[in-house]
């Protein structure tokens, strides 16, 4: 097996040997190795298949930024994870990956074959050609573009692993662990800030970790040797927290920022079981130091995807970080001195290399010592062409025309095994954008750079367009000193000698002599989107960035183009001859990389999912067998199914029950709220449709609610307690928002009321008995108390004790049936509840559900606030104009029910429907025609409660339809998927007209 | 997400807080006596400024007490904040 480690680093631990496997086969690294360093040790460059042409495509870097090293970890049906970067991956025993984006296997791969079609598949091929006919999406182009293209795959099983949330709160934040963020965090935290350092990596340091070069130095030290010693004296500061392996995912405004911190990715499985995985910090910071660093630029020339091709910098973490070489004949291709540090440590380590440069010339430190070291330099010219099919092996330079659009002479054939590409820095300026932030664009090295307008955060380092170390040093302590409004010393005597760099040349597509349609420049190699795409869209008539952006999907894979963005928005501004700082950049999104589900969720997972309520009865009905139905965050009896019945034969057996002899509901979810002072008649007068001034004390009455806009809004029976004094009830749903709409008026429209509000809800429990039997019930549990109807009428409250327990006793009904609300203090609902099943067992009294409940007042036709209406409904339009006050002088809504949209005919109205044959039950939300022949049918309506009545022994269904007040009478249709039901509109109350049950 | 300073309780999480939109829409005293088009201006015309805006907020997790803030709508910055019956900050116009 070939072995590309060809030094030892403090960063890989030899002592400690790792296997692991890649795509089934094993292989070893050390500890300290990502996935990607490991591969590159065993000689493997070729991770995957790109994604529209399955070209084969190697690792390209060593961060965040990687587009091709995309893996699937673990094959667990619940621990696999697709698109994880093999470059951040830290190897562990035991690792599992393979190769994402190739069917059947990464050296074979059928969809190779689209390479060869590629002249087919131009921008927006997705659009233009997956298009017709309709039926061919679905079972050819979908199956195959889901086989052979595939993103990974997702697990198919609840994650098992631990996700946690922290909230924190600092004086100073700094994102990014790199020499700027050290110097500024041990600034702000020597001058008393409480200060958090977050890197992403495992350790800190950035790229100057393993700078090793002798041109530059710090205080007579390799600028590696100097910064350990920083971050040894870091180390020992007490108000400074060190979080490494965690990554800023979003930077919101006010200094509100989540970072994701890894926890046991790192760790071989065993190790990993029973911790928390991941953590996501919620960080709260009054300063935030963003010294995020750079990222190098790739360039954009004829096949510049080959596996063996990388960045230039790479290279060099590879071989002096993790002391991997990833080549033996390397070629560097640059148009700045950074690739110069590479070739001097190649040479240094004994790899033949040679420098391919755009410019002319160049007069820096780095070039002297490369020439002095007689590294070949081929100035001026340009890679035109590179070969090799599975890595790179061989490629073609020419040299460049005076102005650079072109090439002249001959063509150089060079062989090697490895392409180092540098085409400048791009500052990683995501974080400055991502708070608010504005950039500018620096015309001489073609960088967006954070413009500064912001006195609570503050961009350093190279992200900040500072690219050699004594700018960067120097300019970071004074910007730290002045943000931090400090005068920190400990910098002022550094000596920094580097490398200038003094000459650039940038040109954003490189030119060549086959015509771009022949040529397979590309931008962004994890969506395959290349330069001729661009031009294309051009062509076909897209400006502005981010259309271009979503016609050619460059920018828009995993990686959101850390790599392609500023090539396409170069090529853009080229093309389009505009300045390039004029076309403004894609907007940076959160998160900088992506999360996982786990962590943004954390512990809210399985029974913490939501915030789950109870009434005091609930363990009764647990007990006796109660399915249950949420509403809200309640969990309410939906029936009992006694026997093994099922909900049908439940609810027609509970229906049919309350109504021959009694049932008993749980309403205590029922929203209560507690209305006191000397006003609160007025207000009620104010917020109900009706008349309340007149209410006697301990009378109830319905009330319906309106929103200004004159639409139902809630609705309940409202108490008066005594003469300043009421209990209003409102929908399970609706409590809390009704509430709040209370609150706003009385707060914000009429301060002048006296009235307060508190919410009662949780305060009482409530059970609900009715039917013909409920008086008898009632007479048993509250035996002093005068039931008879002269004094304790419908529509009234009285006060008792049961077993020295206060309780309200309110005579109403949802039922049409005689009925008693008990309410009593929370703390005796259980009690209550079971001494009523007690006293009712005699008279069969029957628990039931919301289900049956719903049966039960859609026979009386009373409706339900949120599933009769829906927002657009009008009392009038419920036919409810006898609940609507004509002598009030205004209500909340009032002005809207007589606008010229609310008194139209044509509205949609509540009515009845019956089915020609009774058996037929109605699906609720089913649409209602009368005409099923005209094209397009028109829609009349839809059903909103359908039901089977026990008691009428036929279907009963409340629908609303347009005109429907005047069409009584009148036959309509229920188009169904197999048949049309015929359908009567009749009246909306089906049963007792006459309210005689009431008083039976 | 931002940070409101509550003129009851304090400097608060946004998530606490739910926004009642435009401030200073008086309701009309006598609605019964607008047309229609002065009515739909009061019920459904608002501002929507790309800058300095006047909105009501709602310490709706916490005091329940409704006040006004000034925001600058292009930038998120509240630059004031004052109690319901208070007279907005001309400083602001
Ligand atoms: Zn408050």
């Amino acid at each position: 097996m070939p072995n590309y480690r060809i030094h030892k680093t403090e960063y890989i631990d030899e002592t400690k040997r790792v296997s692991f496997k890649y795509d089934g086969k094993t292989y070893f690294g050390y500890e300290g190795d990502t996935l990607a360093s490991a591969l590159l040790a065993n000689g493997i460059h070729l991770v995957g298949r790109s994604f529209k042409y399955h070209r084969p495509r190697g690792i390209v870097s060593c961060g965040a930024e990687e587009p091709n090293a995309i893996c699937q970890i673990g094959s667990k049906k619940d621990l696999t994870e697709p698109n994880v970067r093999a470059t951040e991956l830290e190897l562990y025993e035991g690792l599992e990956a393979s190769s994402q984006n190739c069917w059947p296997n990464v050296k074979f791969d059928i969809g190779g074959i689209n390479n060869f079609i590629s002249p087919l598949i131009p921008a927006g091929f997705y659009y233009k050609t997956f298009m017709w006919p309709k039926s061919f999406w679905k079972k050819v182009y979908e199956p195959l573009i889901r086989l052979s293209a595939g993103l990974g795959k997702s697990p198919t099983e609840p994650d098992p692993d631990i996700y946690d949330h922290k909230y924190v709160h600092y004086d100073v934040l700094v994102i990014g662990g790199g020499v700027s963020g050290i110097i500024a965090a041990k600034m702000a935290a020597k001058n008393n800030f409480k200060t958090l350092l977050v890197d992403d990596k495992k350790i800190l340091g950035g790229s100057t970790i393993y700078q090793n070069n002798e041109s530059i130095k710090i205080d007579d030290k390799l600028s590696n040797e100097w910064l350990k010693n920083e971050i040894q004296e870091i180390k020992k500061l007490s108000n400074l927290t060190i979080k490494t392996r965690t990554s800023i995912a979003a930077y919101h405004g006010y200094n509100f920022l989540l970072a994701k911190e890894n926890l046991t990715d790192h760790l071989p499985e065993e190790k990993k079981k029973n911790k928390i995985r991941q953590r996501l910090w919620k960080i709260r910071a009054k300063k935030v130091i963003i010294a995020t660093g750079s990222i190098e630029r790739p360039l954009v020339f004829n096949n510049n995807d080959r596996p063996g091709i990388l960045l230039s910098n790479s290279i060099n973490k590879y071989l002096d970080y993790y002391g991997v070489t990833c080549g033996e004949n390397i070629i560097l291709f640059t148009n700045n001195d950074s690739a110069y540090e590479t070739s001097i440590s190649l040479h240094k380590k004994g790899i033949k290399n040679i420098i391919v440069d755009l410019r002319k010339s160049a007069s820096s430190e780095l070039i002297k010592q490369a020439e002095s070291l007689g590294i070949k330099i081929y100035f001026n010219h340009v890679v035109t062409n590179t070969f090799g099919y599975r890595k790179i092996n061989s490629l073609e330079i020419m040299k460049l025309s005076e102005d650079g659009n072109t090439t002249v002479g001959n063509k150089i054939r060079l062989s090697c095994d490895c392409l180092g590409m540098s085409g400048g820095w791009t500052p990683m300026v995501h974080m400055h954008t991502q708070s608010g932030g504005k950039l500018d664009f620096r015309d001489e090295d073609q960088v967006f750079l954070p413009k500064e307008n912001s006195e609570d955060q503050i961009s350093v380092g190279s992200c900040n367009g500072d690219f050699d170390l004594e700018n960067i040093i120097d300019k970071t302590v004074n910007k730290i000193n002045k943000f931090l409004d400090i005068d920190n010393q400990d910098y002022r005597d550094t000596n920094i000698i580097c490398s200038k760099e003094n000459d650039k040349r940038n040109i954003w597509l490189l030119p060549n002599k086959i015509p771009l349609g022949k040529t397979k420049c590309f931008i962004d190699f994890q969506n395959d989107s290349t330069a001729k795409d661009i031009k294309l869209a051009l062509k076909e008539g897209f400006r502005s960035i981010e259309h271009v952006k979503r016609y050619t999907t460059t920018g828009m894979a995993t990686d959101q183009g850390k790599l392609s963005n500023m090539h396409a928005l170069g090529i853009i501004a080229d093309t389009a001859g505009v300045k390039m700082g004029t076309l403004g950049t894609t907007t940076f999104r959160p998160p900088f990389t992506p999360l996982t589900f786990g962590t943004l969720v954390g512990r809210n997972v399985g029974k913490f999912f939501e915030v789950v309520r109870k009434t005091s009865m609930h363990e009764w009905h647990v007990e006796n067998n109660a399915e249950f139905e949420n509403v809200g965050q309640w969990k309410r009896p939906w029936y009992y199914a006694k026997n093994g019945e099922n909900m049908h034969d439940a609810v027609q057996r509970e229906s049919k029950a309350a109504r021959d002899s009694a049932g008993i509901l749980d309403a205590s979810t029922l929203g209560k709220i507690d209305i006191q002072g000397t006003d609160a008649s007025e207000f009620l007068n104010r917020v109900y449709t009706n008349a309340w001034s007149k209410l006697a004390i301990g009378k109830c009455r319905y009330g319906l609610m309106l929103n200004e806009d004159g639409m139902v809004y809630d609705d309940g029976v409202t108490t008066r307690i005594s003469e300043n004094h009421y209990l209003m009830t409102t929908t399970t749903g609706g409590a809390a928002n009704v509430l709040s709409k209370l609150e706003d008026y009385l707060q914000t429209e009429w301060p002048e009321l006296d009235v307060y509000l508190t919410s009662v809800t949780d305060h009482y429990s409530t059970a609900s008995i009715c039917g013909p039997n409920s008086k008898k019930i009632l007479k048993k549990l509250f035996p002093n108390l005068d039931l008879s109807d002269e004094n304790f009428p419908h529509m009234s409250f009285k006060e008792d004790k049961l077993e020295n327990i206060n309780c309200r006793i309110m005579r109403i009904s949802f039922t049409g049936e005689l009925s008693y609300e008990i309410n009593i203090e929370s703390k005796y609902g259980n009690s209550l509840w079971k001494m009523c099943i007690e006293a009712g067992k005699e008279f069969n009294l029957t628990p039931y559900g919301t289900e049956t409940m719903h049966l039960l007042r859609a026979e009386k036709g009373f409706i339900i606030v949120g599933q009769d209406t829906d927002g657009t409904m009008t009392p009038s339009d419920l036919q409810m104009d006898w609940i609507v006050s004509k002598k009030k002088y205004d209500f909340i809504g009032k002005r809207s029910l007589y606008r010229s949209d609310t008194i139209r005919e044509d509205r949609k109205q509540l009515v009845g429907l019956l089915t020609d044959d009774p058996k037929e039950i109605l699906e609720e939300g089913a649409q209602i025609v009368s005409d099923i022949k005209s094209k397009p049918i028109d829609m009349l309506g839809h059903i909103t409660s359908s039901y089977f009545s026990p008691n009428l022994n036929k279907s009963i269904a409340l629908a609303v339809v347009r005109s429907g007040k005047t069409m009584k009478g009148q036959k309509l249709i229920i188009p169904m998927e197999n048949k049309n039901i015929n359908v009567t509109v009749s009246d909306t109350i089906f049963l007792d007209k006459e309210n005689k049950r009431l008083n039976a | 997400m931002f940070l409101i300073n509550c003129p009851f309780c304090g400097e608060r999480d946004q998530s606490e807080f739910s926004s009642g939109g435009e401030a200073h829409i008086v309701r009309p005293k006598q609605p019964t006596e607008l047309s229609d088009d002065e009515w739909a201006e009061y019920l459904f015309m608002r501002k929507n400024i790309k800058g300095i805006q006047f909105e009501r907020w709602n310490h709706v997790h916490g005091c329940r007490k409704w006040f006004n803030v000034v925001r600058d709508t292009s930038n998120d910055k509240i630059l004031s904040v004052y109690k319901m019956g208070e007279k907005p900050p001309v400083n602001y116009k």
